[in-house]
């Protein structure tokens, strides 16, 4: 059978990858059918709410529900007593003792307690009723006050072995990457840099809250409706954390208003089934927009020290980076994978990083696109630009000079496969943009960016209708147009219209285990997974008409969404399209399908590099965005205009947590700016278009050559726009957010 | 507290309701009549997903109370669509990929009607002024701006 599974087509015979055909997902979007998590109902369905703690750090002495189950209409009420405790898995205990407080509260909006009643207006009312005896601690809401002496504890003992022994026991862990001597490479540099910088904690901002809907029956068996970017998670965590077999509990994605790693674990959902199990019906929850921000996963806030080396002529002679995250109440901020990313876009022979995974009382981070890697990009691109310009070097040429390219040994270890990093430097460099000209008050700023990508488990099925139409099931919630492109992909390759396949997004009762939607792996990994299920259909499809034409499998071949006879001993037939071999299935072995499981490796890492300019109100330090190009390699843009999304969107949430966006912290350590009013992401009137440019270079470890573009256009905008912002403001900016105030007083100090 | 019983026009259609004094409009849209087009992203009234409009006004419905409603006309994201024909904003938003998640396109595809009706060759500078209140986190607005401007440009040529 001529069929290589992996093949790599050539660009050029691509028929509908790389088309823009219109998204499924779009009539019932734009007409208000879609549902998403809170657009559902059950019936008997009571309402869920949760008791949040008041207090940044304090110690549970008792908690007294009495009054709140007596209130007519109140069905449950939950706390951390009604769970079993975890002692078998650390990761899982933090979920659980961060959905549902257990001896302390550990930051401002910690849940503490839950209530299930016949409307809204009853679950708050007995929240009320709900009596707890604080014991009020000192708190501590920055990173470097963490771990300064005498700071507030949040856990003793919870340090892993990479700790050195006498530091801050609000340190989680400490990771190391680099080679080469730092001190030797310092030594042959012209110039030598040093800096701190900071960065604010931000939040993904998804515009939907999170939404569930939990019913579980008396027998164990259990049904979730969630919005969530990976519902397999939500049911292994939920099992785990209810005692529940894995098998017994289907969860259900809705469509999802928005993650950004956000929604890549539960908050809600285990309550919500516990609640649903004490009262015997099911239980909707949603949450507020403050609660959203006081007690999901932002990203973690960051303290950087830089020191880096550079030659006349513009060679980086050595990289340093010690990296501060805190990732709130409990281990495992991003500060490895921003360790790890800082200096991943050159080619050094000398680099070493150093992270450290601080606690504090904020609420538990979650994923933010690239995690942990837009912080790190931030310190390490401002000090390459400051150092350039000292030394009198164009920017984008001193990344040029030090691009990482094929054969680098990269900061955190591995060699480089083919990758794109220098062809943005390069379309960076020849686009007008570049030379435009700059008005007063102005300036322009170029950063670069990378992120790792990711494969993960992943299982597709797809199956071939009695009518020769295609459906195909997945299990990632598609967050950026995924269902589009698997159709485009799974059609590509039957040869077959787009608009013959369908594509869903399947429970967990449908399919195998399924990696959460991170890491910019759903293009690649279930694209990959859709492809080889495609690939596997059409295997039986020529296995079926070998046998209906009663000659061997090697003489058929597949071309053109049919099969054909090949080769001397064929004999001749009429090729038989995918429709007519459907038609006849049942008679010639039944239903035909393809399915594919996979864990791939070979996700291709990926670069960008984007060039801002700005423009600085000298009496009020307002920055105003004017022009904003995004360069990036796509490896293959399977629907051009998706990938133009994930660059304008992700770039655009750089914008944000550069100047505006910032958790906000009192004396008392509760958060003051839980709201859009004060939380002020970007706005329409904020920015200009946002160009992009979409480079093609292929990953070679994708059959039509695809890289994940969805993270790593937000890692080169916070350097960028400090670039822009501190030549237009004639200062170096180095903490972020650059808001009106910080940029005047910026430019009033210097 | 005993529940107001009101009598509106939602899409066209003669509505009825019972809702208690402090429902906002939109918990009556969303839990009482099924109509979960309109979404809630803040209650506040900070981003716009809730959009709806009130004899021709266009409100967050999370800042009006149900009550208020009585005797008026309001219209929805449900009722922008003519039976199966899309209105020109709907269909633009789907060609120019100006959505991604899709939770604030309802309020979004409101607000921008609602800009077209009042001026029908926004600059692009209007239009974002005017869909300031809409947030959208997706898709740093590129696509949305231009499927307005795009709509509004063949709205005027078809007109």
């Amino acid at each position: 059978m001529a069929l290589d599974s992996k093949q790599v087509l050539d660009t050029q015979q691509f028929k509908i990858v790389g088309t823009r055909p219109l998204r499924p997902d779009g009539i019932d979007k734009v007409t208000g059918k879609a549902r998403f998590g809170a657009d559902i109902t059950a019936p008997g369905m009571l309402i869920g709410k949760v008791l949040r703690s008041p207090h940044a750090h304090a110690r549970i002495k008792s908690i007294d529900t009495s009054a709140a189950e007596a209130i007519e209409g109140v069905h449950a009420v939950v706390t951390r007593a009604d769970f079993a405790e975890i002692t078998d898995d650390d990761a899982t205990a933090d979920v659980l003792d961060n959905c549902m407080a257990g001896e302390k509260a550990l930051y401002d909006g910690h849940a503490v307690a839950a209530v299930a009643a016949s409307s809204g207006h009853i679950a708050k009312k007995a929240l009320k009723a709900i009596k707890i005896d604080y014991e009020v601690l000192d708190h501590v809401t920055d990173v470097d006050r963490a771990i300064a002496d005498g700071a507030p504890v949040l856990h003793e003992g919870r340090a892993d072995e990479s700790v050195p022994e006498g530091s801050s026991p609000n340190i989680m862990a400490r990771y190391e990457f680099g080679h080469g001597d730092i001190d030797a490479g310092l030594a042959q540099a012209d110039q030598v840099i040093e800096r701190s910088y900071r960065t604010e904690a931000t939040h993904q901002g998804y515009i939907e809250p999170h939404a569930c809907l939990a019913q579980m029956s008396q027998d164990g068996q259990a049904d979730l409706w969630c919005c969530t970017q990976g519902h397999y998670m939500v049911r292994n965590t939920c099992a785990a954390i209810l005692g529940l077999d894995q098998g017994q509990l289907r969860v259900t994605a809705s469509e999802i208003g928005g993650g950004f790693g956000g929604k890549t674990t539960v908050f809600l959902e285990p309550v919500a089934l516990m609640l649903a199990k004490k009262s015997s019906r099911p239980v909707k929850m949603v949450m507020t927009r403050s609660e959203v921000l006081r007690a999901t996963g932002p990203t973690a806030s960051s303290s950087v020290d830089i020191r880096i080396g550079m030659t006349k002529d513009g060679r980086i002679t050595a990289g340093f980076a010690e990296l501060r995250y805190q990732g709130g109440a409990y281990p495992g901020s991003p500060v490895e994978m921003g360790s790890m990313s800082a200096f991943a876009p050159y080619d050094l022979e000398n680099v070493k990083t150093v992270g450290w995974d601080v606690v504090t009382n904020r609420p538990k981070q979650a994923a933010y696109r690239a995690p942990g890697a837009p912080m790190a990009a931030f310190a390490v691109e401002s000090a390459i630009d400051e150092l350039a310009k000292g030394l009198g070097l164009d920017p984008l040429e001193v990344r040029l000079k030090n691009a990482a390219r094929e054969g680098t040994k990269a900061s955190y270890g591995p060699t480089y496969p083919a990758i794109g990093l220098e062809a943005t430097l390069r379309t960076a460099k020849d686009h007008p943009h570049w030379t435009a000209p700059l008005g007063p008050n102005q300036g322009r700023g170029v950063a670069c960016g990378f992120w790792f990508n990711f494969g993960g488990d992943t299982c597709v099925t797809l199956n071939i209708t009695p009518d020769g139409t295609v459906t195909v099931s997945e299990g990632n919630p598609d967050i950026g147009g995924s269902r589009a492109s698997m159709s485009m992909m799974a059609a590509e390759e039957l040869g077959i219209p787009y608009n013959k396949v369908r594509t869903i997004v399947a429970d967990t009762g449908s399919l195998g285990q399924n990696e959460v939607t991170d890491g910019s792996r759903v293009t690649f990994a279930v694209g990959l997974a859709t492809i080889e299920a495609a690939r596997a259909a059409k295997r039986e499809m020529c296995r079926r008409v070998a046998k209906v034409w009663g000659i061997d499998e090697d003489a058929v071949e597949w071309r053109d969404g049919a099969v054909h006879p090949t080769g001397h001993n064929a004999g001749s037939h009429d090729p038989m399209t995918l429709a007519e071999i459907a038609a006849i299935a049942s008679n010639t072995g039944g239903p035909i399908a393809g399915h594919h499981e996979a864990n791939p490796e070979g996700a291709g890492v990926s670069f960008a590099t984007h060039m801002v300019d700005t423009e600085v109100d000298p009496d009020t330090g307002a920055v105003k965005i004017l022009r904003y190009t995004v360069f990036q390699d796509a490896g293959k843009a399977v629907h051009p205009a998706y990938v133009e999304g994930q660059f304008q969107g992700g770039a655009t949430q750089g914008i944000g947590w550069a100047l505006n966006e910032e958790y906000i912290y009192g004396e008392d350590g509760t958060l003051q700016n839980a709201g859009f009013l004060d939380y002020r992401i970007p706005v329409a009137s904020d920015l200009p278009m946002i160009d992009t440019v979409i480079l093609e270079i292929p990953n070679p470890g994708h059959p039509y050559g695809v890289r994940g573009v969805g993270e790593t256009s937000i890692v080169p905008p916070l350097a960028a726009i400090a670039n822009a912002v501190s030549e237009a403001a004639g200062v170096r900016m180095t903490d972020l957010p650059m808001s009106p105030p910080k940029v005047l007083k910026a430019m009033q100090d210097k | 507290m005993s529940n107001i019983h009101v009598t509106t026009k939602i899409n066209g259609d003669p509505t009825e309701y019972l809702c208690a004094p402090d429902e906002t409009l939109l918990d009556v849209l969303r839990d009482r009549l099924g109509m979960t087009g309109s979404k809630e992203g803040c209650g506040t009234g900070d981003c716009g997903a809730c959009s709806v409009t009130i004899n021709g006004r266009l409100v967050c419905s999370c800042l009006v109370l149900g009550a208020e409603a009585e005797g008026a006309e309001i219209e929805t994201i449900e009722g922008m669509a003519d039976g199966d024909q899309l209105h020109p904003l709907q269909q633009k938003f789907i060609e120019h990929a100006a959505l991604q998640c899709g939770i604030c396109t309802p309020g979004i595809l409101v607000a921008a009607k609602s800009l077209l009706e009042k001026n029908p060759d926004p600059t692009e500078e209007e239009a974002r002024y005017w869909l300031a209140g809409n947030l959208c986190r997706c898709t740093g607005y590129d696509k949305i701006i231009r499927a307005v401007l795009d709509t509004a440009a063949d709205l005027r040529k078809a007109s």
